[in-house]
C-alpha cells in the first residue's frame, strides 16, 4: 500500500524520510487524484491555518472525512468500506482533524476525532522544547520535539490514550484517526510511524 | 560533528516550510497575511521600498507594535534587528517573538560583527548571498537561511543569484579535496566540520528560504522550482494593488509550484504587483551589508 503525506505546507518531506527508511512507498499528496492513490495518510506538522485552508480549497478535506467515515472505524474491521483511509496527524495535523479547537483565529476542522484541543497553548517559540515519552506498546523511550504545540484539553469516551506527557494526553487514537501533538519526524525516530502502519497494512 | 544549537528553533523552521512568510507594518496588514495563507508574520517598522524611497536609518519596529501583531495572529510572529544589534535582539526576546531576522533590510548597527546568536533561545534566521556567507551566520548561531536577494525591488534576479550560487557551491564540495576544503574553511572562516557535513548531506543544515524581491505568484513559483523551502515576501504583497488577492494567490503558488495551470489560475487579472526596480541602476545594495 501506498502511504500519501499531505504537501501542502509543513515538515512533510521529513516524514516521507521516515517512511522510506521503512521502505513504505510514500507520495506528496496536494490534490484529489493524489488521495486516490493512498490508502493512508499523514497530515504533517506546519501552520493548521495554512493546511486548513488547502484542505478546504481542494476538497481534500471533504474526501478525507467521507473516506474515514465510509465502513466502520474498527482498524480491524476494513471490508465493508469501499476505499477506507487511515489517518496519522502530527501537530497541525491533529489540529485540522480534531473535533473542536480552542484559541485565537481557530481554523475550521475536519471534526474526525473527538477531542478538544488548544492551539498554541504552551505559549510561542520560546515554551517550545524536547521531551522523551512513552508510549502504549512500545518499549523504550522516544525522543520527540513539541514545537509551538497544541494541547489536548478533552478526550472522548471511545478516544484511547496512548501517551501522556505531564499529565496531559500527547498521543491518542480513535477508529482509524491517530494523532500526536509532538513531532518524532524531525528525530527520525520510526516507531510511532510503525505502530500507525501496523493498524494500517 | 556540528550541532545546531537551537535545535527547537530549527524545527520551528521545519514547521515553516513550503509556506510564506510575510512583511507586516501593522497589526491590520498582519491579519490580512494570515487569513490569506502566510505561514508566519514579519514585523517591521517599514517595508524594504519605503526604507529604500525613504532613506534614513531603519531600526528595530516598536516593541509596542510588535505586541499588538502578536495579540493579533495566532501564527508565528518573526521581527527584524539591525545586524549586530544585540540590545534589539534582547527586546524581542523579551517580547517572545518566534523568530528574529538579523537583517540586511535595516542599516547596520555594527560594522564588525554579527550577533553572537547561540546565547540566545529565540531562533534567528539570517540573509546570505553565497554559501561562506551562510556557513558563518550558521556557526554564528543562525538556525534558518535566507538569501538576501536585493530587498524593495520586486525584482527576482539577485534572490534567484544567490539560491543558485548556494546550490551551485554546495555541490562543487564533493569534487574538492581535502586540502582544498580546509582551505575553503580558512578562506571563509567557517569551522571545518560545518563544511564536511554540507558536502556530505547536499545540503546546508538548516532550513533554506529565498527573499529579496519577489512580488508575482510566479516569481515564489520560480524559485520553489529552484528548491527554495519557502519564502519570504516583503513589499511585493503591501505595495501591490490588491494585497488580499496578491497574498492569497503567492500562498498557492508557493504550494502548487509544480503545476502551472493552478499559478496560471491565481496570476490572472492580479491588478499589477508593485513597480520594480533595475539592480544596477540602485544607490543602495542591501545585499553587500554584513557579509
Amino acid at each position: 500500500m501506498v502511504v500519501g503525506v499531505l504537501a501542502f505546507q509543513g515538515d512533510f518531506f521529513e516524514h516521507i524520510e521516515v517512511l522510506h527508511s521503512l521502505r513504505v512507498p510514500a507520495i506528496e499528496v496536494r490534490s484529489l487524484t493524489d488521495l486516490s492513490k493512498v490508502g493512508a495518510l499523514i497530515i504533517p506538522g506546519g501552520e493548521s491555518t495554512v493546511i486548513a485552508k488547502f484542505l478546504e480549497e481542494t476538497g481534500v478535506g471533504k474526501e478525507i472525512i467521507r473516506r474515514i467515515q465510509s465502513g466502520s472505524t474498527d482498524p480491524r474491521s476494513r471490508s465493508s468500506a469501499p476505499h477506507p483511509l487511515f489517518v496519522y496527524g502530527t501537530c497541525a495535523g491533529a489540529i485540522v482533524l480534531s473535533k473542536k479547537v480552542t484559541g485565537k483565529n481557530a481554523p475550521r476542522t475536519l471534526g474526525l476525532i473527538d477531542i478538544t484541543i488548544d492551539r498554541n497553548a504552551y505559549g510561542a517559540q520560546l515554551q517550545s522544547f524536547e521531551a522523551e515519552i512513552r508510549v502504549k506498546g512500545i518499549s523504550g523511550k522516544i525522543p520527540v520535539s513539541f514545537i509551538r504545540a497544541p494541547k489536548i484539553m478533552r478526550v472522548g469516551k471511545t478516544v484511547d490514550v496512548l501517551a501522556e506527557y505531564g499529565g496531559v494526553p500527547v498521543l491518542v487514537r480513535q477508529g482509524r484517526v491517530l494523532i500526536g501533538t509532538f513531532h518524532p519526524e524531525v528525530w527520525g525516530d520510526r516507531r510511532i510511524h510503525q505502530l500507525f502502519l501496523s493498524t494500517v497494512v | 560533528m556540528f550541532r545546531i544549537a537551537n535545535s527547537t528553533g530549527a524545527d520551528l523552521a521545519r514547521m515553516l516550510k513550503g509556506g510564506v512568510i510575510m512583511d507586516v507594518v501593522t497589526a491590520k496588514q498582519a491579519k490580512i497575511a494570515e487569513a490569506a495563507g502566510a505561514c508566519a508574520v514579519m514585523a517591521l517598522e517599514r517595508v524594504p521600498s519605503d526604507i529604500r524611497a525613504q532613506g534614513g536609518v531603519a531600526r528595530m519596529s516598536d516593541p509596542a507594535l510588535i505586541a499588538e501583531i502578536q495579540k493579533a495572529v495566532s501564527i508565528p510572529v518573526m521581527a527584524k534587528i539591525r545586524i549586530g544589534h544585540t540590545a534589539e535582539a534582547r527586546i524581542l526576546q523579551v517580547l517572545n517573538v518566534d523568530f528574529i531576522d538579523e537583517s540586511e533590510v535595516l542599516t547596520p548597527a555594527d560594522p564588525f560583527h554579527h550577533v553572537e546568536k547561540k546565547q540566545f533561545k529565540i531562533p534567528f534566521v539570517c540573509g546570505a548571498t553565497n554559501l561562506g556567507e551562510a556557513l558563518r551566520r550558521i556557526s554564528e548561531g543562525a538556525c534558518m537561511i535566507r538569501t538576501k536577494g536585493e530587498a524593495g525591488t520586486g525584482n527576482v534576479v539577485e534572490a534567484v543569484r544567490h539560491l543558485k550560487l548556494i546550490k551551485g557551491e554546495i555541490a562543487a564540495l564533493k569534487q574538492m579535496k581535502a586540502a582544498e576544503l580546509k582551505a575553503f574553511a580558512r578562506d571563509e572562516r567557517v569551522p571545518l566540520d560545518l563544511i564536511e557535513q554540507v558536502r556530505k548531506a547536499q545540503r546546508l543544515p538548516v532550513v533554506t528560504f529565498v527573499a529579496g524581491g519577489i512580488a508575482t505568484p510566479a516569481d515564489a513559483a520560480l524559485l520553489m522550482e529552484l528548491g527554495a523551502e519557502g519564502v519570504f515576501v516583503g513589499s511585493g504583497i503591501f505595495k501591490s494593488k490588491d494585497p488580499k488577492r496578491m497574498a492569497r494567490a503567492i500562498v498557492q503558488a508557493t504550494v502548487h509550484y509544480n503545476d502551472p495551470k493552478i499559478v496560471t489560475e491565481v496570476s490572472r487579472g492580479l491588478g499589477g504587483a508593485m513597480a520594480g526596480l533595475e539592480v544596477s541602476g540602485l544607490q543602495v545594495r542591501m545585499q553587500e551589508r554584513g557579509i
